[in-house]
């Protein structure tokens, strides 16, 4: 019995193009407000670039050949990545579930809870790609983007927002209550902010955690990614990287859907 | 009526949530163009059944079909010929009246263009126009209940599933309500509803259902169910010994039931015996009022209060 609850949350879901109709929902509900939506990630990159970049850098040396502010650059676009998709899955998706039955009403209609949950999550990502194009346009206006390659952050904003979707709609399904998401917001969230290779490079910490961090932290791989993109610095970590995202979201992707699922329908 | 005209048919539905069973091995049908009633005290399985019947809850047994087609095997394809009005308030708040219709039209990849003609027509129909940009938010639970109706009936549903349609509702809206019900039955939509209220199933109901602890206990037309269980008529009367010995002697056969300080009599004899009985015995404060669902559903159900 046991087995088999577990291979059902393993079980890749049917999905149509009623996805889309999800997404086309809470699109809609951002437009409406696109004027709150859009300023405060503009203006949160631009305080920390002039404070940490201006201020706290001119006591930092370069590190891998980079002024602090241009180090720090691709750490806020991954951060904004990383807190668009997962306050969007975590508290948003759960008003939505929980406080204003929208998915109750949506699944009266053909459309089924998985493409309700999937939906979701693909919105999550859009809400990364976004929050990015919004950094991006404040860091090309510091004048800190030297590559064309950084086009390429667009798809993984996308691909690793959806990361963050999938993981937060776990916590999401599993959540008591909406207080709950106090947990992953500091014991998860917060560390990986900060030790992820945000804001001092990974190599100033202790080997074992430079391990953890590459091992269980997402935002690690959406950093080194992002920098090197940004900077035009191919090299073989970023093969690694995006293997690690590449691996971790359709599992994750299928096991939230599973998992929220098994919490509505009972 | 012939069989091919069954549009739903349950046979030892079952359901249940780990070890409580919410329906317990029904069988019930549903007849094309009529309106079925579910009663039953809260906690009966009534809502449990509409989920099923609109494939959102799983059965546990039994077997379920809408329009010959197995719950389990073709949710999207009944769920597009339903249209559903729950219990609880799901309107969405982030959008208007208008935009919830469209947005839910879109659910059904209705096409924008016919989406908003139906919207216009169902606002209309529901005294909603002068509401139309307004914010869920903004609305008195009487017009959220008529959009969430409006809402329901965007895909034209050859069924509609309302639960609990008109609870919490003032009488003007309660009966703005029922008019609109009237209307749709008539056009042969087929209505499921279930209600507290006795005097809207014996309003609206063709047929009804009496649930109690996941069972179907007893079924028919509510006027039938009346005669069966009360009779025709009831007399109440005000409590007192000698008053309760006299009628127990008058009417031997009655069911004599005491309820705070009033006597209940209810008979199984013709119309009009009350009335002979109250010229011999005058009694105070004494009424003689037509027998009703609410008897019914009483006597079969019991008074003792559901949590």
């Amino acid at each position: 019995m046991k087995h088999a609850k577990t291979t059902s949350l393993f079980k890749v879901p049917k999905l149509t193009y009623r996805v889309w109709k999800v997404w086309q929902r809470d699109f809609d509900v951002f437009m409406k407000t696109w004027k709150v939506n859009f300023f405060p990630p503009l203006l949160e990159p631009i305080f920390f670039l002039v404070a940490m970049g201006y201020g706290l850098g001119t006591f930092v040396q370069p590190i891998q050949g980079l002024s602090y502010i241009q180090f720090i650059a691709p750490a806020l676009i991954s951060i904004s990545i990383m807190y668009s998709s997962f306050f969007e899955c975590t508290y948003g998706s759960f008003v939505r579930m929980y406080y204003q039955k929208t998915f109750d009403a949506i699944i009266a209609t053909p459309i089924s809870i998985e493409e309700v949950i999937a939906g979701e999550l693909l919105w999550g990502a859009t809400r990364s790609l976004i929050s990015s194009i919004i950094v991006l346009a404040v860091v090309g206006a510091f004048g800190l983007i030297s590559s064309p390659l950084f086009i390429l952050i667009l798809l993984v904003a996308f691909l690793g927002g959806l990361t963050f979707s999938t993981i937060a709609m776990i916590f999401t399904s599993l959540a008591p209550s909406i207080d709950f998401f106090n947990y992953p917001a500091f014991l998860f969230i917060t560390p990986m902010f900060l030790l992820s290779g945000t804001f001092f490079p990974l190599t100033s910490l202790p080997p074992f955690m430079q391990v953890f961090a590459k091992t269980f932290l997402p935002l690690t791989h959406v950093v080194n990614l992002i920098r090197s993109l940004i900077i035009g610095n191919l090299e073989t970590s970023l093969l690694i990287s995006l293997a690690w995202i590449a691996a971790v979201t359709p599992v994750f992707f299928v096991l939230s859907i599973n998992l929220m699922k098994r919490r509505l329908i009972k | 009526m012939a069989g091919s005209d069954v549009l739903i048919n349950a046979e030892g539905l079952t359901k249940k949530f780990g070890d409580f069973v919410a329906v317990g091995n029904i069988d019930f049908k549903v007849y094309k163009g009529e309106c079925c009633g579910f009663l039953g005290p809260n906690g009966a399985g009534k809502t449990t059944t509409i989920k099923t019947i609109h494939c959102v809850l799983p059965l546990t047994s039994g077997k379920l079909t809408v329009a010959d087609m197995n719950v389990s095997k073709k949710p999207r394809e009944i769920k597009k010929m339903i249209g559903v009005a729950p219990q609880e308030n799901n309107l969405d708040p982030d959008f208007s009246v208008i935009t919830n219709l469209l947005v839910y039209a879109r659910y059904f990849d209705i096409q924008k263009a016919e989406a908003l003609k139906r919207a216009e027509t169902l606002l209309k129909f529901f005294q909603l126009e002068a509401k139309k940009e307004v914010i869920i938010d903004e609305l008195s639970t009487g017009m959220k209940r008529r959009l969430i109706l409006a809402r329901a009936l965007i895909n034209e549903p050859k069924i509609l599933l309302l639960d609990e349609p008109t609870t919490g509702l003032d009488p003007q809206a309660r009966h703005l309500i029922w008019d609109k019900i009237r209307d749709l039955r008539k056009q042969g939509v087929t209505i499921i509803l279930t209600t507290h209220y006795m005097e809207e199933a014996a309003e609206l109901c063709d047929h009804t259902l009496i649930m109690d602890n996941g069972k179907i206990i007893e079924e028919g037309k509510p006027s039938t169910l009346i005669k069966k269980h009360i009779g025709e008529e009831v007399l109440e009367v005000s409590y007192d010994e000698k008053i309760m010995k006299t009628l127990k002697k008058k009417f031997p056969e009655a069911r004599l039931e005491v309820l705070g300080d009033r006597i209940l009599v209810f008979t199984t004899q013709p119309h009009g015996i009350f009335e002979t009985f109250l010229k011999d015995f005058p009694l105070k404060d004494a009424t003689i009022r037509n027998a009703n669902l609410e008897d019914v559903f009483l006597k079969l159900t019991g008074r003792k209060l559901r949590e």
